[in-house]
């Protein structure tokens, strides 16, 4: 399966949750913020949505800024 | 090292308040371009700043990254900026993520389409600062020093204006002192100086100006040794908050002896 996180095409095995995903990217204990087609999902769903063929997915954390 | 209270205080300073919260420092410190995450943990304690700023990115599917979080303390406001915003509605879905990583709502609004100058784009900081300050954030715009610009935002729900000094990371100081004067003197929100300033110096001459703050982050984040300079920006912070409230005299164009000018030794 294919879905375009963070603006790239990224090939998934099987159908991962969207907590898959993120413990997958970023293992440790960052503060991510997901944005699934558009729409922010807040952690305690991450459990619970499936990600699907063709989602574009956004995952974003902080980093220093002026 | 401390400055000593002053003996006779004769005006009273109030904490500083934004959005509802109270700050005791004046002096507000960005988090990037820090060498190494422990020069900015340093730093924030070495200033004793209440608020930092923070930006957001897409995270590195490559490699992992430390958390900044890790090195702010807890009790330190986090002022999520909108960089990377070339509109109002990127600032505010940029906002929308911020919050939504239970941050609080509190949001530089920053849009910039320009890319050698970095000038912040004025209409676009409006809108984005009137959909998220009904939304409920508390909303610090960064913006070009403007009278009209200003009081669009306040009329838009902005907690503060954030007019530069100059351009962002030059170091040069108060380009645009006369103009953020004009705001000191006629916007009631507070008028936090952002961007440029370089120097401790002319920190200390924003707040001499009557400037509620300064926030500084290049001239800190890129010096030789980031913490004892972030010291002085507080110091100097603090030395012109006090001159502002002894009632500093304004420039003169005339000469005024400081000494006497009769009984010369020769009359």
């Amino acid at each position: 399966m294919t879905i375009t996180l963070n603006g790239k095409m990224q090939e998934l095995a099987g159908e991962p949750s969207l907590n898959d995903i993120v413990q997958q990217f970023s293992p440790q204990s960052r503060r991510v913020i997901a944005e699934l087609n558009g729409e922010i999902v807040r952690d305690p769903r991450w459990d619970e949505i499936r990600i699907r063929e063709g989602d574009i997915l956004e995952l974003v954390s902080f980093v220093g800024g002026g | 090292m401390q400055i000593p209270s002053p003996t006779t205080n004769i005006r009273p300073d109030e904490p500083l308040c934004i959005g509802g919260k109270t700050f005791t420092s004046r002096f507000f410190l960005g988090t990037g371009k820090f060498k190494n995450k422990q020069d900015l943990a340093d730093s924030i304690r070495a200033c004793r700043t209440e608020l930092v700023t923070v930006a957001l990115r897409r995270i590195d599917l490559e490699r992992h990254e430390e958390n900044i979080l890790e090195y702010i303390p807890p009790d330190v406001t986090l002022l999520t900026n909108t960089s990377g915003a070339r509109t109002a509605q990127e600032a505010v879905r940029i906002a929308r993520l911020a919050e939504a990583s239970g941050c609080g709502k509190w949001v530089k609004i920053e849009v910039i389409n320009d890319s050698k100058y970095l000038l912040p784009d004025n209409q676009e900081t409006i809108k984005a600062t009137e959909i998220l300050a009904a939304d409920g954030f508390t909303v610090l715009p960064y913006v070009t020093p403007d009278l009209y610009v200003a009081r669009a935002l306040v009329k838009a729900g902005a907690a503060t204006v954030m007019p530069l000094g100059s351009l962002i990371g030059s170091n040069q100081g108060l380009k645009t002192a006369e103009l953020i004067r004009v705001l000191i003197d006629e916007i009631d929100v507070p008028i936090v100086v952002d961007a440029g300033i370089g120097r401790p110096s002319q920190a200390a001459e924003a707040m001499e100006m009557g400037a509620d703050a300064v926030l500084v982050n290049t001239a800190v984040a890129t010096a030789g040794h980031p913490a004892p300079l972030a010291e002085a920006f507080a110091l100097a912070v603090r030395a012109g908050r006090q001159a502002y409230l002894s009632g500093l005299p304004r420039k003169k164009s005339d000469a005024d002896a400081s000494s006497p000018l009769t009984g010369f030794l020769y009359e």
